[in-house]
């Protein structure tokens, strides 16, 4: 910062006894998890939400909601849980300091989750009914939205560490906050999607 | 590991330090400074409090007689809506959990800033272009649905304004969460390594349990935002009973988080009052540990009484009460931070200086309010002063009483490590009388109205009330100017007061053992405790020996 403290000797002192978050990585973890709790009280504020519709309703979903087809979004599920497994497997690179392993996981993650946003924007369009057709359909599409908006940007977390894994160096065994931030995070999207698909789909 | 390296400060000699002078530009930029960061956040809390004080203002002069004849309803609407909103999320909140707990936070556990700088610079730079906004729909049409914006009224009246409400309190929202990140990561992992839980200052504990609520009660409203804002826009019916929808169900899911934000504005003073109380008494706090775990307690049971109030919004009887007993059990761990506060001034020799007064005001207040909740946590009487004028006056006796007081006792206490000058105390304690007395004139007639059965958020009401309402609006003319002499005493005084040296009240808490202004980077040397916060007076009056802190290696 801007201070320019008297004594030399001092500040060696101070780098040595002060937490500096760059040598104390584990807090951003720390403050990553405090936020996807966060982040996790949205999506639980809005299945509560969801639930008190449903049980409010005298049908659910209401006379004349087409039923939804199971097929695509059961494959979807399988996609994003298994690409949970592949982007484990970067990690576990990362930590043996194997660059390349951790590019080829991330890669496959990220493949996986484009693909399964693709499903999901091909599901939309074949849905036969729309935002405002009825409560049913209003939730459905703002909870999936929604969750969707979050594998968004897990993708483009996912890209963004891809990237920098280019410069050499950037990552290694003992610097790979970015790898490590990107794999909780989309263990965080899989999980809220598990809920949704059992909410929207299965009950 | 570290601890032998640093010397135990008692208050470093003034001259042995470089001081760096602060720029004035520094507050104008985006500084990662958690001290620059604090006063960013209250001065700018300041001004929207004064532009909601304005509207206040307005308000009640509308109200001084029965009839619409200052503004048409329309606009009334609109004004206690501005109000509402911006003294709750653009003074209160950012004046307790971002100014008091950014600049004090670190200092206070030996921290050289909070864990993460740039997201306390990105949380502060989200409040004044949100701020600026919310204003810029004064001229597009405002909200007119109060700060609560229950659908299907928020629906009807005014798509712009709404729109742009809802935009401004999703973005407050992640501004405070993002600020809550920051509180509760900073307090569990960046204590000096001599500094156990049991040994924080109680304005930590009082933040960690305010930054929990934050974390957990805020999203929901972000929740409850999203849903509403696709209802104005995009013609959804998720509250809209026109369309199926359940206006009940942004009820709960706005009441999940509104009622512990009243605790997110009320618990940091809370931490405040347990600060100033012993200092200026000289003596130990009374039950350190029941004051630091009913904060905990307020907590977890503000989120759990949220629809006390709905009472009136349908809910089933049996529903009526679990909340109106989880409410009312709320009022024990309160009760037993004011009877700590009690026992600390008993006995002590107490200073009555401006802190100390607003602290005694903060108490005097703050309990009337607890009662009228109480009081209101009652169902069958809820049932008859819901959405009157007893309601505004408890609200008020809480957030004026309590918040603003606590605000005030927090600012004359710590004007002299801020500035390093001290505040005079003459001008301190008339502003103190005159915002008392304006204060008590200004809402305490209001029980009398709301019993009577005046509702509240009318722009007109039965001639019969013009009285009180008029004693009431005098009063508020009372509590305006009172704002003056205070204005005027910390902006010279911050300049030309005397300066006040690093610990003018002779305080133990870490924060005093620095220069005033406390130094970039805030200590030397990191500071080792020698001995507790409230360790005042004779040795032997401290009341659990276990809690004398001892130099840890
Ligand atoms: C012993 C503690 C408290 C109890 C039992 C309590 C109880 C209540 C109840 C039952 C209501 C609903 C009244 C109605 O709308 O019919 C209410 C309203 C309110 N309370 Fe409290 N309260 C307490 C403390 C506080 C505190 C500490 C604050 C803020 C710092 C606060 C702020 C408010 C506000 C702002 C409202 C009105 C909300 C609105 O409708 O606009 N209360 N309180
Ligand atoms: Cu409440």
């Amino acid at each position: 910062m801007q201070g320019s403290i008297s004594d030399k000797t001092q500040i060696n002192i101070e780098t040595a006894t002060h937490d500096s978050h760059h040598e104390h990585p584990d807090f951003r973890i720390f403050g990553l998890i405090v936020f996807l709790v966060a982040e996790g009280m949205i999506f639980l504020g809005l299945f509560i939400a969801y639930m008190a519709f449903r049980a409010m309703a005298p049908e659910w979903p209401p006379a004349g909601t087409p039923k939804l087809d199971l097929l695509l979004p059961g494959v979807n599920t399988v996609v994003l849980i298994a690409s949970s497994l592949v982007i484990h497997q970067a990690d576990a690179a990362i930590k043996k300091n194997d660059v390349k392993g951790l590019q080829l996981w991330f890669g496959i993650t990220a493949l996986m989750g484009i693909v399964f946003l693709g499903g999901q924007l091909y599901e939309y369009s074949h849905l036969e009914f729309g935002l405002r057709t009825n409560l049913f359909a209003s939730t459905f599409y703002v909870l999936t939205g929604f969750h969707g908006l979050h594998v968004t940007v897990g993708v483009l977390l996912i890209l963004s560490v891809l990237w920098r894994s280019l410069k050499s160096e950037h990552y290694g065994t003992n610097n790979h906050f970015g790898v490590e931030a990107a794999e909780i995070y989309w263990h965080f999207v899989d999980v809220i999607w598990i809920i949704l698909f059992i909410l929207l789909y299965l009950i | 590991m570290t601890a032998e390296l640093s010397i135990p400060t008692q208050g470093p000699a003034e001259d042995d330090i470089v001081h760096n002078p602060r720029r004035w530009q520094d507050y104008f930029t985006f500084s990662t400074d958690h001290k620059v960061i604090g006063i960013q956040y209250f001065v700018t809390g300041f001004i929207f409090y004064i532009i909601g004080g304005l509207l206040a203002e307005g308000i009640r002069t509308e109200l001084a007689t029965p009839d619409p004849d200052l503004v048409d309803p329309a606009t009334y609407n609109s004004m206690f809506t501005m109000h509402g909103t911006i003294m709750i999320f653009l003074w209160i909140v950012p004046a307790g959990t971002g100014a008091f707990a950014n600049y004090l936070l670190p200092l206070m556990i030996g921290a050289r800033d909070m864990a993460f700088p740039k997201l306390n610079a990105v949380a502060f730079w989200i409040i004044p272009p949100t701020g600026l906004l919310l204003m810029a729909s004064f001229f597009l049409g405002p909200a007119q649905a109060g700060w609560t914006s229950y659908p299907p009224l928020s629906l009807l009246t005014g798509k712009v304004g709404e729109g742009i409400w809802i935009m401004s309190l999703l973005l407050l929202g992640t501004s405070s969460i993002l600020g809550g990140i920051n509180f509760f990561t900073t307090i569990l992992k960046m204590r000096i390594p001599s500094m156990s839980m049991m040994q924080m200052p109680l304005f930590c504990w009082a933040m960690l349990a305010t930054s929990l609520l934050m974390l957990i009660a805020t999203p929901v409203l972000t929740g409850a935002l999203i849903l509403l804002s696709f209802d104005l826009i995009a013609g959804t019916a998720f509250f809209n009973p026109a369309g199926g929808g359940e206006p009940v169900v942004y009820q709960h899911m706005f009441w999940f988080y509104s009622h512990p934000a009243v605790y997110i504005m009320v618990l940091p003073f809370f931490g405040v009052i347990s600060e100033v109380i012993p200092v200026h008494c000289r003596k130990p706090i009374f039950g350190y540990g029941a004051i630091a775990y009913s904060s905990m307690v307020i907590s977890f049971l503000g989120l759990i009484v949220w629809a006390h109030h709905m009472f009136t919004s349908g809910t089933p009887p049996w529903l009526r009460m679990f909340f109106m007993i989880t409410t009312m059990v709320i009022a024990v761990p309160t009760g037993i931070k004011i009877f700590g506060w009690l026992a600390t001034m008993w006995g002590g020799k107490i200073n009555l200086n401006t802190p100390m007064l607003f602290a005694m005001g903060f108490i005097s207040t703050f309990v009337i309010g607890g009662i009228t909740g109480v009081m209101l946590a009652a169902v069958p009487f809820d049932i008859h002063v819901h959405d009157t004028y007893f309601v505004v006056a408890h609200l008020h006796y809480v957030l004026f009483g309590g918040s603003v007081f606590g605000i005030y006792t927090g600012i004359y206490h710590w004007f002299p490590k801020v500035t390093g000058r001290h505040i005079n105390d003459t001008w301190g304690k008339i502003h103190f009388a005159l915002t008392y007395i304006g204060f008590n004139v200004t809402f305490l007639p209001m029980h009398i109205l709301g019993l009577q059965g005046m509702p509240r958020r009318v722009a007109m009401y039965a001639p019969e009330f013009q009285g009180l309402n008029q004693v009431c609006t005098y009063g508020s003319y009372v509590l305006a100017i009172s704002t003056v002499p205070f204005l005027v005493n910390a902006i010279w005084c911050a300049y030309k007061g005397d300066k006040a040296g690093s610990n003018p009240w002779n305080a133990l808490t870490l924060e005093w053992q620095t220069t005033s202004p406390p130094q970039i980077e805030n200590f030397e040397v990191l500071p080792v405790l020698t001995t507790g916060p409230y360790d005042y007076g004779d040795t032997a009056e401290v009341e659990e020996p276990a809690k004398v802190f001892t130099t840890s290696g």
